[in-house]
């Protein structure tokens, strides 16, 4: 019934399906969502992955006593399984058994397959022993023996003497290893004050001058006070060695060789087949601790990472610090201050890509300008006594964090121009027209209005500079620091000082570590921590952030 | 030029032949002249326009402008929009310096000096005019930090003159009884009437000679804007008050003069009562009674 109505007034009823489709756009639909969900899945892959790799590696974990077929019996941890095709070109299943005892087998780990077994088993009595120095030790333990006397002969009694008599002779290491880097440190530091002191008086006043002599001969004396001293502190340091040397744990090993462990190499004993279940969670949590808390031991494989820790945090602080007041002032020039023009479009299209260069080529930078240059002018100017031995001629955390800040200069640079770009003109106004000059504007109206965005840009800076590796293996991140930067010792800091790094030691365990499958799954812990702490410091940020831009929000429009 | 390409000009309405002439022959390009009523010559003008030009990069945004703005009165600017009300009230304090491209001649006289001689001090001419702008911009600071920020940046650090300034300058913005308990809040908690009190507060904290207002109401519902004419009226006498509107109406309640702009020029410029009811020139009539723009 629709004779008069012209056709195009109709209501269109149907259309064909590819131009449905093309109106819609259900295919851009799911090309855009599938391409969200590819990469939801991936960050939730890394970070899952991370997770169970990273949280997994401390967990207390069975020992497994295997009887192979030809008459080997090995003990220890299942580290992995894998199958993989022998020698007559057969698919084997086999394990890598953490078999530990290095200075028995010289050797961390061993594979058997699973057709080599002739039988297995898990020892109630068998412990895991973690040690100081050679990795783990794995045996049945025979004889507890305390002060020259076997006071525990079966697991079970040892297990109950344990509590009572370790932890003192921990105690007692510690206070050597104290003697050893403290205070034997302290005395060579005023035997070196007082060497460097003549030596200074030998540079500046000449070998003949009154001041050299009577430099000299004060050095004199500080050298025989201190090898006095030295003497007392060595003194200490046997006695308190002969006193753990009476502590010692007899164990047998599966293959029926024994050994006696010192308690004092001992960090913790784990009955890893007798644990209940809140056993073994105090044994991971005590791990845990001791990895965030500890310094490595066994080449960065064992112990904790807390130099490392430290360290990352140290600098990421020390970069901020530079990077923020730099850049920002350097925004303010350009956005408030600068006469828009070509000028400033090229200084503005360098400065984005500087972001984009290569970080390692900003440690090269570092390593020639702040340590090669600057640093040894300062050498030459402050420390001349000291040389040849370079003081702020080499790598430290200050020109690593120096380097990072130039790195991410860019990050705060740009991002505080958006800030003070998003600043509305109106404010601006506003101020010039209460009488304000330049300054008084940009210092109470649009600064603070501009510093979440400004905090934006730290974030931002800290969230790539914390995680950067590649550069500070230039200019002084290291494998072992025996020193923090920040320590009791006078002057308190010390920028000079090489540091260790999270993203440096990940790479340490991963590649350059010699127990490799030791160190791979610290690796993902270590990856995990890091994370972790970029993680905090960010939410740090943010959450100052946060605070600000509540504190200023507009209710209104 | 046929009235149909005249821009702003309704050609259905009964604009006189004479007025749509004159009009015409501005939009054209030609120079008229002010006319400008004999009542104002018995004032004192506290800010003296004179023969005033100014040019937005190559686009010339006001022409010869003569206007004698009287002392302790309020003058409100009419004319359609983008006919430069904001460039001359702008002009005045020197704002428009902050544009980059902005060039002038002629001159502006405050108290009879001129503002743009070389050794004038801009901070201290800006000190002296209190200005409100169209959209409330109050600082991201709090309600009190805003009101004494005139004060502040004179280095005023004695509490207690800080104090009575805030609370003489909210009681004259009638926004005191409102905000007397949350003074420590950040203004931006503020509705968007409170907020331009607050910024006329602000205005007139540190007690200028000028109070230039453009637009103050643009924003408001009638109760903010009822609130706004009787703070005017409270300051009539105290301060030269000079007000851009395009509300006719409030133009014609508050003010004691009336000018009319168009495409740049003063046309009319007169005490409101003739401006709204026999004014000399007949596009003035049509632009009041709302029959164009
Ligand atoms: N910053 C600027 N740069 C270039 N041109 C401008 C600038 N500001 C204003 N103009 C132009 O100058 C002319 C006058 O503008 P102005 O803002 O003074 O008008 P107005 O009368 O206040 O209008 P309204 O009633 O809409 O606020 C307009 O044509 C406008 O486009
Ligand atoms: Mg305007």
């Amino acid at each position: 019934m629709s004779h008069g109505v012209p056709r195009r007034d109709r209501l269109r009823t149907r259309r064909s399906a590819v131009e449905a489709l093309r109106a819609r756009g259900e295919p851009a639909l799911w090309l855009t969502g599938g391409a969200l969900l590819l990469a939801l899945g991936m960050i939730v892959g890394l970070i899952a992955l991370l997770m169970v790799g990273g949280l997994s590696t401390l967990w207390p974990r069975p020992v497994v006593r295997i009887r192979c077929q030809d008459g080997r019996v090995l003990m220890g941890e299942i580290a992995r399984r894998e199958t993989a095709r022998g020698p007559d070109g057969r698919l084997v299943r086999r394990r890598l058994v953490r078999i530990g005892n290095f200075e028995l087998t010289h050797e961390h780990f061993a594979w058997v397959a699973d057709h080599e077994v002739a039988a297995e088993d898990c020892p109630p009595e068998a412990m895991v022993l973690e040690r100081v120095a050679w990795g783990r030790f794995y045996g049945l333990p025979r004889a507890l023996v305390a002060g020259g006397r076997i006071i525990a002969t079966n697991a079970a009694e040892i297990r109950a003497a344990w509590p009572s008599i370790h932890p003192e002779v921990v105690a007692r290491r510690r206070r050597r290893e104290r003697i050893e880097t403290v205070e034997i440190g302290e005395v060579n530091r005023r035997l070196e004050a007082a060497r460097l002191r003549a030596r200074t008086a030998e540079l500046v006043a000449g070998r003949d001058s009154e001041r050299y002599a009577i430099a000299r001969r004060e050095a004199e004396q500080v050298e025989q006070r201190t090898a006095e001293e030295f003497a007392r502190l060595r003194a200490e340091i046997e006695s308190l060695n002969a006193h753990n040397a009476q502590f010692h744990l007899d164990v047998v090993t599966a293959d029926g060789r024994e050994a006696r462990l010192m308690l004092a190499d001992i960090v913790r004993m784990v009955p890893a087949n007798a644990l209940s279940r809140a056993e073994r969670w105090a044994v991971y949590g005590s791990r845990w601790w001791e990895f965030i808390s500890d310094v490595p031991r066994e080449a960065n494989s064992e112990g904790g990472v807390f130099p490392a820790m430290f360290g990352t945090v140290v600098m990421t602080l020390l970069m901020s610090l530079a990077v923020v007041p730099i850049g920002v002032m350097a925004a303010l020039y350009l956005r408030e201050y600068a006469k828009p023009g070509p000028w400033v479009s090229v200084v503005r299209v360098s400065i984005n890509n500087l972001a984009g260069v290569p970080s390692i080529v900003f440690g090269v930078f570092g390593l020639g300008f702040f340590c090669y240059m600057v640093g040894a002018t300062i050498d030459e100017l402050l420390f001349a006594a000291r040389l040849p031995n370079p003081t702020f001629g080499k790598g430290g955390i200050l020109w690593a964090s120096l380097t990072l800040a130039v790195m991410t200069l860019p990050v705060v640079i740009v991002a505080t121009e958006e800030a003070l770009a998003a600043v509305p003109n109106s404010m601006r106004e506003g101020s010039f027209a209460c009488g304000a000059g330049k300054w008084q504007t940009l210092r109470r109206i649009v600064l603070p209005r501009a510093l979440p965005g400004i905090l934006t840009g730290m974030i931002l800076a800290m969230a790539r500079g914390a995680g950067e590796v590649a550069p500070l293996m230039l200019v002084g991140a290291v494998k072992l620091a025996p020193e923090l930067p920040v320590d009791r010792v006078p002057p308190f800091i010390h920028p000079e000082r090489s540091f260790m790094h999270l993203g440096f030691h990940i790479y340490d365990l991963g590649f350059q570590s010699q127990n490799s499958e030791a160190a791979k799954p610290m690796v993902f812990t270590t990856a995990l921590l890091l994370v972790t702490i970029i993680v905090l410091l960010n939410l740090l940020a943010i959450a100052i952030r946060n605070h600000l831009r509540r504190k200023h929000r507009s209710d209104v429009f | 030029m046929a009235l149909s390409e005249l821009p702003k000009l309704d050609t259905t309405l009964d604009v006189s032949v004479s007025a749509a002439g004159r009009l015409a022959a501005i939009a054209a390009g030609e120079a008229v002249q002010t006319e400008l009523h004999d009542d104002l010559r018995r004032e004192t003008a506290v800010v003296d326009v004179r023969g005033f030009n100014l040019w937005y990069g190559p686009k010339q945004a006001l022409f010869e402008i003569h206007m004698p703005i009287p002392k302790g009165r309020i003058t409100a600017l009419v004319g359609p929009s983008g006919c430069g009300k904001s460039t001359l009230l702008r002009s005045i304090n020197r704002i428009n310096d902050l544009v980059d491209t902005v060039r002038t001649t002629g001159d502006i006289l405050l108290n009879g000096e001129s503002i743009f001689a070389p050794h004038v001090d801009v901070i201290d001419l800006r000190k002296r005019m209190g200005m409100v702008f169209q959209k409330p911009n109050p600082f991201p600071m709090s309600v009190y930090e805003n009101v004494v920020y005139p004060l502040r940046i004179d280095g005023v650090r004695d509490r207690a003159v800080l104090d009575e300034a805030c609370e003489r300058s909210l009681r004259g913005a009638a926004l005191w009884d409102e905000v007397k308990d949350r003074l420590h809040d950040s203004a931006m908690g503020l509705s968007g009437g409170q907020q331009q009190r607050l910024c006329i507060a602000r205005a007139i904290a540190a007690e200028p000679e000028v109070l230039l207002m453009d637009e103050p109401c643009s924003a408001l519902d009638p109760i903010a804007t009822n609130k706004i004419e009787e703070l005017m009226e409270g300051l009539r006498g105290e301060y030269t008050i000079v007000i851009v509107t395009h509300n006719m109406q409030q133009a014609a309640r508050t003010s004691d003069y009336t000018a009319f702009m168009y495409l740049g020029r003063l046309i009319e410029y007169g005490s409101t009562a003739t401006i709204f009811q026999q004014p000399h020139l007949p596009e003035t009539l049509a632009y009041v009674t709302g029959r164009f723009g």
